[in-house]
């Protein structure tokens, strides 16, 4: 292992200003990382990415579909990282170390700690821990069978008892709880999903996009209870778990599974133990660096500001800026910028931001087709797009997006925006355009074309 | 009701003449199986050789049983023909024992066949013994004929449609041809086209499409054209362009004439003043006039409905005949008639003040001759010794109860007549109204006693005249739908009905006409007095002849047996002396005043793509295309004073009644003038019959109503909210007009498969739910709905089974896309062809893709809209001829020429600004 004294970050295309980068994560922030740094000059020497799974980097956001038997695992697999595109023909060298647990940092020495013994020296070090399922404090949570999808052993559990078929509630209506209960279903189970608030996904959709969301898996075969909350996780003799019991009722929902997708939570373990500035998360600035110049964090298990994460748009955007300062420039600082959400619930599109519930000031644009289950709300203020939620038919999503994002006054095309761009476009081009479609306005000319005008008649007008 | 259809034998290409204007053009009618496929123009028939306006070749698309009377209604009730015919008859004899022979009066119209006309004539006049029959003539050019009898002694056109062609000089006056008479347009376009010397002068208040050929424009004021004509005649005089030799050999009443012409300050600058236009180009017409030997000067309805429309048209003939520019090639006063049949009315004697085939009850020994011409073994017919009421007197008199039965043939007084709510109260009056009509549903037929169905085009047999006395054939391809029967029928039954038995047993239309034809020549010879109307040459002919008749113009006697191109060629007139004569006119304002009250003159007329009450031209969706709403055409700066925005809703009124209709700026106006278009009727429109605004008041010599004269005020039209609702067929028929109670305003616009209503709430009277209201009102619950209810904007289809049935978007028009979209929508669904997805997804917008929208349509024969025109001068096509042979636009009936040539400007100067600007940044860079 190098030991580097270097400090001084060299320009771009110079000698690598970090000649030894270690990423603690494999997931998909990591991976990304390695990938982006892999094309710019001035990347380390050489990369170590140390994963606690026994297994290479996944696609996470895939493990939905897994779930749902529409892919197998190889089809999870993200690329082994290449690093082969540095124009400089500067690549990376890169050691990739599965099923390795980091217990803790030596920050004074840069050097990790792992479970194992082992001893990995740094010149700069990346978390990029993310998070699990969030555990929330009710009796009976630690059944046996009482877990969360948050990774491909969580995915792997759900499948396996959905092999014994029977019941299972997955608790939290969120996107990751409906993506669950999608493929609880598909694999044969009869699911109910319990959704504390009175609507499914109630961060991203209104009430009828969720009331729509909740006929259509309805309809489907899945159970939706929204308002309600587990009061607690029975489980029998043998410490599995048999039923939940919903505050305020007597009955039980027998189950032998219990999924719980009510949020996740950050992992700041080791950082938080070697004296990193922690709140929810790690908290980064807009570098992405903690509070020691040698180690940035990344994705879900870092905080910017009051944000955490969760999607992965705004992280790509973090990896963005964090390999340019590992290559040693640095440029636009990190900043949080509005981000629609983009979901799919197994077939069914969904496209929101901004808002969720119209305000006082807002003017409410909306389309509804619920035969054909589609439908669009568009928020706007001062003539302004300022959210939207799409469900069903979300092609135009980005280009709202976009129009929300250059804030266009858009009160002349309005008429036309649920329609759609094309429409709203060629009415935006016809609003600029010098000709006038008024047919009539062609004896104008034509009086223009007489040989000496009726000066009465055309003083008068 | 029992529907009988034959089947004709076989597929067939029939040659028959259009039954719009008074062009008269030849048509060739494609049939396949019983069916009208198509029409095209007959390249062998004289007066079109080939062309056809859009409204010709758009017949095949009007027929059809939909909306067709099948079966005669008395009080009401379907009957069979027995008891239809015996109640009229026997009605009408109950009133005449009581009230006497001219309690019954009839009020045909130019749409009928010269045949249908001929039998009215004989059994109104010759056997009810009543002179009150009168037709819509009256209201189209009854003072161009009271002019033509005053001054050349007959009814008679002198020129021909090849004048227009071989004249130096023409000009039109109150004649918007490229609108109203489309082909003849087409005509004169090319006649300029090959004599760059020609000049065409167009004499019109406003500045009209026709405008398009105009080497001078001379937008006048209203009514001042007498002053005009008078002025140039008092000019030829001073500067000596007189035809002093013509004058002398072949006329009368020139001094006196040209006295009245030089009353008063008849200086040019005077009479520019008078008539607003600028004397210098009233002097270039005046040069251009008096230096030229070949002029025509060819006039219409913005002459003749004026209560000194007589007086307007002697000013034009008398200018021809002070300058001898009549019967020659090229030369000669031409009123064109607006009717197809307008012309052969007139011969059979079918208006008021006439007795039978261009004989009046003054003439000398007609009432005895045309008696004894009538007469059978047994019968003796019992004429009127005087004439009877013209239109608009006759509906006084049945206001009065003096006329007590009325039988209506083929036109709807309701909306033509002028004060027509006034009309309309006579009629619900009169204690018997018997209608001939082809169509079930009409404010008239509404109205009437008894309701006769009568066949239409496609279906009728018989002759029709021209505005250049052309006979031609219409023929029956077709067989009527259901009870409908023949004009000619039904008046012979009836008259057999009555007792006269022996004087109407035709047995087909052929016999009609020879005996026409031999009234026409019945003591018609130098030892009688000489008329000119004789078509005696055609007397003779059996069916097969009149089946093959060849278009021919009258005189067709025994010297011109091959018919008379031009008539007066050798100066002879058909005055007792063989002289014409010039007529002293004092110019007369128009009769209806301005006052602070009603400070607007209204102007009403033809617009390019309909016909009259539109009960045909609005069966074919293309044709509504073009205007599809009532409309008032207003000028930029009256707007403004008024608080008027283009395509908003108007209320204006009169002393008389009102209209409710849809604002257009146009330039075209002059100000303190408003144009509005006469087809609609209440049951297209709430309020848009012209009729209703104008004051009965008639020129003393023509009994034509001043119908360009209104005086009129205009505001907005207040409301809560605009609505466009489309219903399919089914629907329509279903809902009937249940859509549009409560409007304060609404047009039913009929599509090709289905109809869509413009509504406008009352803001007194309602704040529309219209998620309850369409759930109230329609059958086929709301599917994709799009709402902005901060700005009142609502868009929302019923989709049933996936089939589009209906579609509503609330908002102002000027958000409405075109309605193509829907229409094939609609179309595809008649065909069981159901929505796919995309199509579904579309429907709030109205197209495949946004950017698709074609704009207004301004080529209807081809349905190409403006946004393709623009397009593809954009890409270089610089020429009208450039763009049809890319877009065809233009190529059929060439009625768009003036538009495309405007949008073709309309560019050029925007391409130049462009340029200008781009040149003003560089030199600034």
């Amino acid at each position: 292992m190098n030991n580097s004294a270097m400090t001084q970050p060299h320009a771009a295309g110079t000698a690598p200003a970090i000649r030894h980068l270690v990423i603690v994560g494999n997931g998909m922030a990591a991976h990304r990382l390695i990938e982006t740094l892999g094309c710019m000059p001035g990347a380390p020497e050489h990369i170590t990415v140390i994963g606690d799974e026994p297994h290479g980097a996944y696609n996470r956001i895939m493990l939905s579909p897994w779930l749902a038997g529409e892919i197998d695992t190889e089809g999870l697999a993200l690329a082994p990282p290449t690093a082969d595109h540095s124009p400089q023909g500067q690549q990376p060298r890169i050691t990739t170390r599965l099923a390795l647990r980091v217990t803790g940092i030596n920050r004074r020495q840069r050097r990790l700690e792992c479970a194992d013994g082992e001893l990995i020296d740094y010149d700069h070090l990346v978390l990029a821990t993310g998070s699990r399922s969030a555990m929330p404090d009710i009796a009976g949570i630690n059944h046996q069978g009482v877990g969360g999808f948050r990774d491909l052993a969580d995915a792997r559990a759900l499948a396996d008892s959905a092999e014994q078929g029977g019941q299972a509630v997955v608790v939290g209506g969120g996107l990751l709880g409906l993506e669950a209960a999608e493929g609880l279903r598909k694999r044969g189970m009869q699911v109910t999903v319990l959704q504390r608030s009175h609507r499914l996904m109630n961060r991203q959709l209104d009430d009828t996009a969720a009331a729509m969301l909740a006929q259509q898996l309805s309809e489907r075969g899945i159970q939706i209870r929204t308002g309600v909350q587990v009061a607690e996780i029975l489980g029998d003799a043998e410490g599995c778990v048999s039923a939940v019991r919903l505050q305020g009722e007597d009955t039980h929902l027998p189950a032998q599974r219990v999924v719980m997708t009510t949020g996740i939570t950050a992992n700041v373990e080791p950082g938080r133990s070697a004296g990193l500035v922690c709140d929810r998360a790690l908290v980064v600035d807009d570098q992405l660096l903690t509070s020691d110049c040698h180690i940035s964090a990344l994705g879900e298990c870092c905080q910017f500001e009051q944000h955490t994460y969760g999607l992965v748009e705004p992280i790509w955007r973090q990896v963005e800026v964090l390999a340019r300062r590992l290559c040693g420039s640095t440029g636009v600082p990190y900043h949080e910028a509005s981000c629609a959400t983009r979901l799919k619930v197994s077939g069914i599109s969904l496209f929101a931001f901004g808002p969720t519930d119209a305000e006082g000031d807002h003017e409410v644009l909306t389309y509804h087709d619920n035969e054909r289950g589609e439908y669009r709300r568009l928020l706007l203020t001062d003539g302004r797009l300022v959210g939207a939620v799409l469900y069903g038919d979300t092609r135009m999503g980005p280009w709202l997006f976009e129009l929300s994002q250059q804030g266009v006054g858009l009160d002349a095309v309005r008429h036309s925006l649920l329609l759609g761009q094309a429409d709203t476009e060629a009415l935006m081009a016809e609003q600029s355009s010098c000709v006038d479609h008024d047919p009539d306005n062609r004896l104008d000319n034509q009086l223009k074309h007489q040989p000496s005008k009726n000066k009465t008649h055309q003083e008068a007008a | 009701m029992t529907q009988h259809r034959q089947q004709p034998d076989s597929d067939l290409l029939a040659r028959t003449t259009c039954p719009y204007c008074g062009v008269g053009c030849g048509v060739k009618a494609q049939l396949v199986e019983g069916r009208m496929v198509d029409v095209e123009g007959d390249d062998q028939h004289p007066a079109n050789f080939g062309r056809l306006c859009v409204k010709g070749s758009a017949l095949a698309e009007t027929l059809g049983d939909r909306g067709r009377l099948l079966q005669p209604l008395v009080d009401g009730r379907a009957v069979d023909w027995q008891v239809a015919l015996s109640e009229t008859a026997s009605r009408i004899q109950a009133i005449r024992d009581e009230k006497g022979n001219a309690a019954i009066a009839g009020y045909l119209s130019g749409q009928l066949l010269t045949e249908d006309y001929y039998v009215a004539n004989k059994l109104f006049k010759g056997f009810l013994g009543t002179p009150h029959l009168d037709t819509n003539s009256r209201l189209c050019m009854a003072s161009a004929v009271a002019a033509y009898k005053r001054s050349f002694g007959a009814d008679a056109v002198p020129c021909n449609y090849e004048d227009l062609e071989e004249a130096e000089l023409v000009v039109l006056v109150g004649s918007n041809l490229a609108w109203n008479h489309p082909v003849l347009f087409q005509r004169l376009r090319v006649a300029k086209a090959r004599n760059p010397l020609m000049r065409v002068v167009v004499i019109d208040p406003r500045v009209t499409d026709s405008c398009e050929l105009a080497d001078l424009y001379l937008g006048i004021r209203p009514g001042s054209d007498a002053r005009l004509f008078n002025g140039l005649l008092a000019w030829m005089a001073d500067k000596g362009r007189l035809d002093s030799l013509y004058l002398q050999r072949h006329t009368n009443g020139f001094e006196e004439a040209l006295a009245a012409a030089r009353e008063g300050e008849s200086s040019i600058e005077a009479v520019a003043a008078d008539c607003d236009v600028d004397t210098e180009r009233l002097e270039t017409f005046y040069y251009w006039f008096a230096s030229q030997l070949h002029v025509v000067t060819l006039y219409s309805q913005g002459v003749n409905q004026s209560t000194s429309g007589t007086d307007k048209c002697h000013t034009i003939i008398n200018c021809h005949l002070a300058g001898g520019k009549i019967g020659l090639p090229g030369a000669g006063p031409f009123s064109i008639t607006g009717q197809p049949n307008a012309m052969g009315g007139r011969e059979v004697g079918g208006l008021a003040n006439q007795l039978a085939a261009h004989m009046d009850y003054d003439s000398p020994g007609a009432l005895e001759r045309v008696t004894r011409f009538w007469s059978t073994p047994s019968l003796t017919p019992d004429l009127p010794e005087a004439p009877g009421y013209k239109a608009v007197e006759l509906f006084e008199a049945i206001e009065r109860g003096e006329i007590q039965a009325l039988w209506i043939m083929a036109t709807n007084p309701l909306v033509s007549l002028p004060d027509a709510n006034r009309v309309r109260t006579a009629i619900e009056r009169c204690p018997l109204v018997i209608v001939s009509e082809c169509m079930l549903d009409t404010d008239l037929v509404e109205l009437a006693d008894i309701v006769l169905p009568a066949s239409g085009w496609s279906e009728k047999d018989g002759t029709v005249t021209n505005s250049e006395r052309r006979i031609s054939r219409q023929r029956g391809m077709l067989p009527p739908p259901g009870e409908a029967r023949h004009d000619w029928w039904i008046i012979s039954q009836v008259a057999t009905h009555l007792g006269y038995s022996e004087a109407f047993s035709y047995a087909h239309p052929a016999e009609i006409f020879t005996e026409h034809a031999r009234l026409s020549g019945f003591e018609n010879d130098t030892q009688h007095q000489r008329r000119l109307f004789d078509i005696s040459a055609l007397a003779e002919l059996d069916q097969d002849g009149y089946d093959a008749l060849e278009p021919i113009q009258w005189p067709v006697s025994v010297d011109s047996p091959r018919g008379t191109a031009r008539l007066f060629e050798d100066g002879r007139f058909a005055t007792a002396d063989g002289r014409a004569r010039l007529w002293p006119i004092t110019p007369r304002q128009p009769h209806q005043t301005l006052s602070s009250e009603y400070p607007l003159r209204l102007n009403s007329g033809r617009i390019r793509d309909q016909w009259h009450t539109m009960t045909r031209t609005s069966r074919a969706a293309r044709l509504m295309n073009h205007r599809s709403e009532p409309f008032v055409e207003v000028h930029e700066a009256d707007a403004r004073h008024y608080h008027l925005t283009d395509r908003q809703l108007a209320r204006i009124t009169a002393a008389t009644g009102e209209m409710r209709v849809r604002v257009r700026i146009s330039p075209a106006q002059r100000r303190g003038e408003i144009f509005v278009p006469i087809h609609w009727t209440d049951r297209l429109s709430s309020a848009a019959r012209s009729g209703s605004l104008f004051q009965g008041v008639t020129d003393p010599l023509s009994g034509q109503p001043e119908s360009k004269h209104g005086a009129v005020a205009i505001e907005p039209l207040a409301m809560a909210w605009e609505a466009s609702l489309i219903v399919d067929e089914a629907l329509d028929i279903q809902l009937g007009s249940a859509v549009h109670e409560a409007s304060i305003y609404w047009t039913r616009i009929p599509l090709e498969h289905g109809v869509c209503w413009q509504l406008a709430g009352d803001p007194f009277v309602e704040q529309r739910d219209w998620r309850e209201w369409l759930t109230r009102m329609l059958p086929v619950a709301v599917g994709p709905v799009a709402e902005d209810i901060s700005a009142a904007r609502l868009r929302a289809a019923g989709i049933e089974n996936g089939y589009l049935r209906w579609w509503l978007m609330v908002g102002p028009i000027g958000e409405l896309p075109g309605l193509g979209w829907i229409s094939q929508r609609l179309e595809e669904a008649a065909h069981a062809q159901p929505l796919t997805d995309d199509q579904r997804r579309r429907v709030l917008a109205a197209c495949d893709d946004g950017s698709a929208n074609q704009g207004p349509v301004v080529c209807s024969c081809h349905q190409v809209g403006r946004t393709a025109i623009v397009e593809a001068i954009r890409q270089g096509d610089d020429s009208v001829e450039a763009l049809g042979a890319r877009l065809a636009c233009g190529t059929q009936c060439g009625s768009c020429i003036p538009e495309l040539k405007s949008v073709l400007e309309e560019e050029k100067s925007h391409a130049n600004a462009i340029t200008a600007d781009t040149a003003r940044a560089v030199a600034v860079g």
